[in-house]
């Protein structure tokens, strides 16, 4: 890293928004992910015309760019895999407009998503995406990943709540897509832009739909003995066109360790929980819980049970939400997965699972958005045995082999980052990385924006630029 | 031999003689304002999709891909037109999982036979286009016309999970998957919508579906002026009642759409004030939600003195939700002449509407104003000729409402508008900043400029 260029970023934002030593930079080298690797230099932009101006001395002097908001990415995009220069979002966290109205907020890449909801919940609207993170991961990092949630089965993830952004290009050119409204002539580069892990350009300003809460709202709880019943349930769910706005799985094993540490009141001794919320008109909430409830009963559930007020919904998704940290009590650390499969395949899935599991001799829990097909399977490791880590490796990757060949896919919310890059010829061929990388090239043609992301290193998109010694080594070593 | 013969000649030779007319009378048939391409290509395949643009690129030639043709007019003529590709021989359903809610359709698909196949499983695709009993799959969605059903299930942004296409090299690509959750990889599907065919040969699309309501209905409330009729509105809006649709019609758009509703119940149609403004509203549900929705908007409309309100029964509120989503088809023919607009405006609120009929009043010019649901606004000016008279009227009238929509922080496009015109006006209107960006896009998918080069934002 030139040392001109460290003195050129003290100049341009004064040396408090400018990291350079060891020990400052060791707490950017990771994020939620397993994976790990240092920047030479960390910057916290506090405008868009600082960024811009980040971009272009990072240009002048041909070192990396990473664009970070607060580090619970899973999937190592945050990370400088290519070393260079890291741009955190935080200090850029002011809310700019809420257009209630309009049902709007514009908003700087480093404000807390929840934050969001926070803002506007007094005039009856949230901002829907809801990652597990929510209290803590920022909108910018949200748009890079196209984060999810448990609310986005009805919902959606946060592309469908995107309509505008401000972006600025690797050559410091500032930009501007999409409008208020969210319909304008063109192609939509929002689509594009969104979930495009900070390989294309950086994200300075979001504009985004806000949602207007439900009339009514009810939380179900339900019991089952048997694993194959739980999915079988929300299988038949999805079979029966009934859309809850969230629909949660949680085994047994994993559930005794949340109960260890929220006392929300689950049982220990089940096999698997389903947690299902129904929201709408009070009439619709109504059939549509009883329509559930008949379901979770055809297929023997013990037990269901309805939260009885907002204290009681709110401990359930406590301990929903808080199953990583849970986890964390349990093995030095875990790895968390993330596959999707046709939601009708969730059983024969389920059970794979489980089998790989014991190949490898693991124990995998289970905690994931069944109604959309996406799991989270959670291996249980520890990272300082080498072989353990090779192994979490190894048996992630047969899983995630396993949801392609069920017709799946490799990522349903957490990005394909630095973990899953080289997974990505399962499902695309040559032409399909051919026309990525030609779209990649037009915005970042240099590969200075977050290179080693996305493509498999064989298929280019700045191979050269990534270090050689930040490859697989566990964050947690 | 001509030059037209010579290349149905080589394509022949690369497709057979069964996949290649260049008969003068059904190349009319293909002809986009005027221009009538060389030769019409049926494939039968994506591989065969992806021969045709491999020929094209080595002959330097521009290819236009449609389906039922319903909608060719959308967009500007293009700069080349030397085939036309006609996708109706992919129309095979390659995957539908009705336990996954989850379907992967050919592009040449017809909606209709799409939704009558789904409909046997009780599901449907939330794409309420114009040109229903005709339109093809792909070309609804590359034509990016609006749903009507866009309030509650959004656009095809919100349900089309993947695409397999035929990209500017000639080679099959694909983007997304099917399933309903899925961040692996770049988006580019999404950039297929609405492209009007610029980006690539669509060749399959793979979408979420949704379940039938079990009932629905409607509502209409007639007002004595626009400020009425937007106050009604805002207090659908602001109740939170889970709406279909939601449309205001201007006194003309009330006539026009009796007139249509007339052919087939004179009695439902005499039902319908062309005096007044109305506002239509249908909602979907179980048998619980339908009356339920119907009762709070019969208030709603009390407590805004509503002159008059009715609830529609399931088949009123098709008929009439029928014929409002053909409005985009019937309007343009409803006159000798007609620009028809659309117009994204962050909220329509009524002076924005009233400066919309002030350009018609100045220009002496009859106006019909439809605002849809989601903040789009479609308003159609009738002329009796294509004179120049009329001509000079039209082109100064669209940039006032050009100028009009970028000052409301919206963007209006030409929807529809005699070929005459498109030559004074771009129908995409003024270009944005962000056009560069969108070249680079188009670049990158079709790097020689064979996909109806011209027709797009900006003469992309």
């Amino acid at each position: 890293m030139p040392a001109s260029l460290l003195r050129e970023l003290n100049s341009l934002l004064g040396p408090s928004n400018v990291l350079h030593k060891i020990e400052d930079l060791v707490l950017y080298e990771y994020d939620g992910s397993v994976e790990k690797a240092r920047p030479d230099l960390v910057v916290f932009p506090h405008t868009t015309e600082d960024v811009s101006r980040i971009l272009k001395l990072a240009t002048k002097y041909n070192v990396p760019i990473v664009g970070r908001g607060s580090g619970t990415g899973l999937s190592g995009g945050a990370l400088a895999r290519g070393g260079g220069t890291m741009i955190v979002f935080a200090r850029m966290n002011r809310i700019l407009e809420l257009d209630l109205e309009n049902a709007r907020a514009v908003v700087q890449p480093g404000v807390v998503n929840l934050d969001i909801t926070r803002a506007v919940e007094h005039a009856g609207l949230y901002f829907a995406p809801d990652p597990s993170s929510q209290k803590s991961c920022t909108i910018g990092g949200n748009v890079a990943e196209n984060a999810g949630g448990p609310h986005t089965l009805a919902y959606g993830v946060t592309v469908n709540h995107v309509t505008a952004l401000e972006l600025v290009l690797p050559d410091g050119e500032i930009v501007r897509v999409g409008s208020k409204h969210g319909d304008t002539p063109g192609y939509d580069l929002c689509g594009l832009f969104v979930g495009s892990e900070g390989t294309l350009a950086l994200v300075t300003e979001i504009t985004v739909k806000l949602t207007r809460k439900a009339e009514a709202v009810k939380t179900l709880l339900a019991i089952f003995d048997a694993v194959d019943d739980a999915s079988n349930t929300v299988a038949e769910i999805t079979a029966r066109g009934i859309t809850p706005a969230a629909c949660e799985m949680v085994d047994g094993w994993t559930l005794c360790a949340i109960e260890d540490y929220i006392h929300a009141g689950f049982p220990r001794d089940s096999a698997a929980i389903l947690l299902v919320e129904v929201e709408g008109l009070r009439e619709a909430v109504e059939a549509q819980a009883a329509a559930v409830e008949d379901v979770c009963r055809t297929h023997h559930a013990r037990e269901v049970r309805i939260a009885r007020d907002d204290r009681e919904r709110d401990l359930l998704w406590k301990g929903r939400k808080n199953a990583f940290g849970a986890l964390g009590r349990l093995a030095p650390s875990n790895y968390v997965l993330d596959g999707v499969i046709p939601r009708s395949k969730l059983p024969q899935a389920l059970q794979q699972i489980q089998s790989i599991g014991k190949k490898y001799g693991f124990s995998i829990g289970n905690i994931f958005h069944a109604g959309d097909g996406n799991l989270h399977p959670i291996v249980l490791y520890d990272p300082r045995d080498p072989q353990q880590f090779e192994n979490a490796i190894a048996a992630s990757r047969e899983i995630i082999r396993y949801c392609v060949e069920l017709g799946g896919a490799l990522t349903g919310e957490h990005g394909v980052g630095m973990e899953k890059n080289e997974l990505m010829p399962l499902l695309f061929s040559d032409a399909d990385f051919d026309l990525m990388r030609r779209v990649h090239d037009a915005f970042n043609p240099d590969s200075s924006l977050n290179p080693g992301k996305i493509f498999p290193l064989s298929k280019g998109c700045g191979e050269i630029r990534v270090r050689k010694q930040a490859e697989t080594l566990p964050a947690h070593v | 031999m001509t030059a037209t013969a010579n290349l149905a000649t080589r394509l022949e030779s690369v497709l057979g003689a069964h996949r290649v007319v260049a008969a003068e009378p059904e190349l009319r048939e293909y002809a986009i304002d005027g221009m009538v391409p060389g030769a019409i290509v049926r494939p039968a395949s994506a591989q065969e999709a992806a021969e045709v643009a491999r020929f094209a690129i080595t002959e330097k030639l521009a290819i236009v891909a449609s389906g039922s043709r319903s909608k060719l007019d959308l967009g500007m003529p293009p700069a080349r037109y030397d085939l036309a590709l006609d996708m109706t021989g992919l129309h095979e359903i390659a995957h539908f999982d009705p336990g996954d809610l989850t379907l992967s359709v050919d592009a040449g698909m017809p909606l209709r036979q799409l939704a009558r196949m789904l409909a046997e499983k009780g599901q449907f695709l939330p794409l309420a286009v114009p040109c229903c009993e005709t339109s093809t799959v792909a070309g609804a969605l590359a034509s990016g016309i609006d749903s009507t059903l866009r309030k509650q299930y959004g656009t095809p942004r919100d349900f089309l999970i993947g695409a397999e296409f035929v990209d500017g090299k000639g080679a099959l690509c694909k983007s997304g998957g099917r399933v309903v959750k899925n961040v692996t990889g770049y988006d580019l599907h999404k950039l297929l919508i609405g492209s009007l065919g610029t980006l690539a040969l669509i060749t399959r699309l793979n979408f979420r579906t949704f379940t039938l309501p079990q009932a629905h209905g409607g509502q209409v409330a007639c007002f004595s002026n626009l400020e009425g009729a937007s106050a009604y509105r805002d207090a659908i809006e602001k109740s939170g009642l889970p709406l279909a649709n939601l449309e205001t019609l201007s006194p003309e758009m009330v006539a026009q759409t009796a007139a249509v509703l007339r052919e087939t119940s004179a009695e439902f149609a005499g039902r319908l004030d062309p005096a007044k403004w109305c506002v239509y509203a249908s909602f979907e549900g179980n048998e619980a939600v339908v009356p339920r929705i119907a009762r709070d908007l019969q208030k709603l409309a009390n407590e805004a003195a509503a002159a008059g309100s009715e609830i529609l029964d399931a088949a009123s509120d098709a008929h009439l939700g029928g014929i409002l989503r053909e409005a985009f088809d019937w309007l343009r023919w409803a006159s000798p002449a007609v620009a028809l607009f659309r117009i994204a405006l962050p909220q329509s609120n009524p002076g924005d509407l009233a400066n919309l009929l002030r350009v018609a009043q100045d220009s002496s010019l009859r106006a019909a104003l439809l605002v849809r649901a989601a903040g789009i606004v479609h308003f159609t000016l009738f002329v009796e000729s294509e004179n120049e008279s009329a001509l000079h009227a039209l082109e100064n009238a669209a940039a006032r409402v050009f100028s009009l929509a970028g000052a409301g922080h919206g963007h209006a496009t030409l929807l529809h508008a005699p070929s005459k015109l498109k030559s004074r006006v771009n129908v995409w209107g003024p270009n944005r900043a962000d056009l560069g960006m969108m070249r680079h896009v188009k670049h990158s998918f079709d790097p020689r400029n064979i996909f109806a080069p011209g027709r797009f934002v900006g003469g992309i």
